[in-house]
């Protein structure tokens, strides 16, 4: 080793790293200052932490089980009849925002003084309630705030509650997570498969498909770009509803002259075959 | 065999004055339910921790069936609540397990102040835990929007026109989080990424921080 053990060192280093060996030895902390038998973290206090957390565990998966998750209908931003409603513990916050001395010209009251004031207030608990008092019996105002922001905060969540249940009432509306519960059990019932809810675009149905424009275009090998079943490629348009983009006559001419990607064809076909492909290609509409 | 495995790890790294600082520590009578019934009320936290690794664990299985786009959101919670095997159950208990952490954190929060725990010397600890309670409350805000359906949707909506109405940042709040003018595509894929990645991670290091604290400066005293 390059350097011995010298202890007229100020610093001792450990073995031949720069890690300096420390004062502090790895004995924890006892607790004979407090009264009473204090135990091991690991295995013993751990064990009786745990049966408490079987105890919510076991609570906690019976809710699971016997409330699923909520899901109402897929977002639609047009359903305008709708009731907005927060998850539960933001309903405070959100009550406070009708006051109309809180609301409207006050809102800065609203959103930015009252939690603010609480919630910093809060946040610097301990920097505000410096005495060395512990119980709180012992310090008056701390504790007294604190019921008061509890039961306001009680009071608001249940006048919240309260105001939607009536709005539930007043417009006569179901929440939509119970509609679908509903009509799902209503199928299962009568032996039906649950009502899908999930909306998928219908494909654009070929209009005319006996037509024999589109005999004349497998053969001249359109079909191999714009895909047998006329729904495109990547950058290739589909030509299921190309007559809802374009007219005959563009048709036609992106058909003689060509278009980008799109080779002109006016060497292969005549006049009267192009025509003949416009005039199907135009009839090529989304169904209404 | 497993005491040749540790002894092997701990000639190398030397970790048992690590395992020592983790486990062997002596916890008080005080605090425990075994010899006083009402010592449950220390139970919170250790139970907030519980339900927050059940969090991360159900919202870890959860992202392997969620898609984060408008169109298939919803599809793809549709199809893992009733198609997926336990699906239901898994959303269920991340759906629940959402508001039991609000609530366990709560109560964790009642008893610290009831019990004046968080006097000096422990400042710095209850504000590190009040800053993991606004963490927790920005993830159910998050979270709330990802199933889009419209109680999600129009819920946001209304959020983010709160957050419009903070004087001066307000708007700049709102099209942070609403990534352009409406709530929309742009708005899910935030809040997913929000969700699943900011906020975990802020939450994992103040968790880091709030047990090392509790580890240095042990439980406080009985009153």
């Amino acid at each position: 080793m390059a350097h011995g053990h010298n202890s007229k060192e100020k610093v001792v280093f450990v073995g031949d790293s720069r890690v300096k060996k420390g004062s502090m030895v790895n004995i924890p902390p006892d607790f004979t200052a407090f009264p009473g038998k204090s135990e091991a973290f690991i295995p013993y206090f751990l064990l009786k932490e745990w049966m408490v957390g079987v105890v919510v565990l076991v609570g906690f998966l019976v809710l699971t089980i016997a409330h699923p998750a909520p899901l109402g209908y897929p977002a639609d931003p047009m359903n305008a009849a709708f009731i907005p409603m927060p998850d539960w513990y933001f309903l405070f916050m959100y009550q406070l925002l009708k006051y109309p001395y809180v609301a409207g010209d006050y809102v800065v009251l609203g959103v930015m003084g009252i939690p603010g004031l609480a919630f910093g207030a809060l946040l610097l608990a301990p920097f505000l309630d410096t005495g060395k008092e512990r119980r709180f019996y012992r310090r008056p105002i701390a504790s007294a705030l604190m019921l008061l922001s509890l039961i306001s905060v009680v009071y608001l969540t249940k006048v919240s509650w309260d105001h939607y249940q009536g709005q539930l009432e007043a417009t006569g509306t179901k929440p939509e997570h119970i509609i679908r519960e509903e009509k799902a059990r209503e199928a299962y019932e009568k032996g039906q498969p649950a009502p899908s809810v999930v909306k998928r675009a219908k494909p654009i149905a070929i209009v005319a498909e006996d037509d024999p424009a589109l005999e004349l275009m497998k053969q001249n090998n359109c079909l191999s770009c714009h895909a047998s079943d006329l729904n495109g490629n990547s950058g290739i348009p589909a030509l299921r509803g190309i007559g809802d983009q374009f007219t005959k006559e563009e048709l036609a001419n992106v058909v003689t002259n060509g278009n980008g990607n799109m080779p002109a064809f006016k060497d292969k076909l005549s006049a009267a075959e192009i025509d003949q492909i416009a005039t199907w290609l135009s009839k090529q509409k989304k169904a209404e | 065999m497993f005491k040749g495995i540790y002894n092997w790890i701990d000639e190398r790294l030397d970790i048992t004055p690590m395992w020592r600082d983790v486990a062997d520590h002596e916890v008080p009578e005080h605090v425990n339910p075994a010899h006083h019934f009402s010592a449950f009320v220390y139970c919170f936290g250790g139970l907030t921790f519980f339900i927050t690794v059940i969090q991360i664990l159900s919202g870890m299985f959860l992202t392997m069936y969620y898609v984060p786009d408008i169109i298939n959101a919803y599809a793809s919670v549709d199809y893992l609540q009733h198609k997926v095997a336990f699906g239901g159950i898994v959303r269920a208990m991340h759906h629940w397990g959402a508001s039991l952490v609000i609530v366990m954190m709560f109560l964790h929060t009642l008893r610290v102040f009831f019990t004046g725990s968080y006097k000096a010397p422990r400042e710095m600890n209850w504000v590190v835990g009040m800053l993991i309670f606004f963490i927790m409350l920005g993830l159910g805000l998050t979270g709330y929007l990802l199933p889009w359906d419209n109680k999600a949707y129009f819920a946001t909506k209304v959020t983010l026109q709160i957050a419009e109405s903070v004087p001066y940042l307000g708007p700049y709040i709102k099209e942070l989080l609403n990534g352009g003018e409406i709530v929309g595509a742009q708005t899910l894929t935030r809040f997913f990424a929000i969700h699943v990645f900011f906020l975990p991670g802020a939450l994992l290091a103040l968790l880091a921080a709030h047990f090392f604290m509790i580890r240095k400066q042990g439980i406080s005293g009985p009153l």
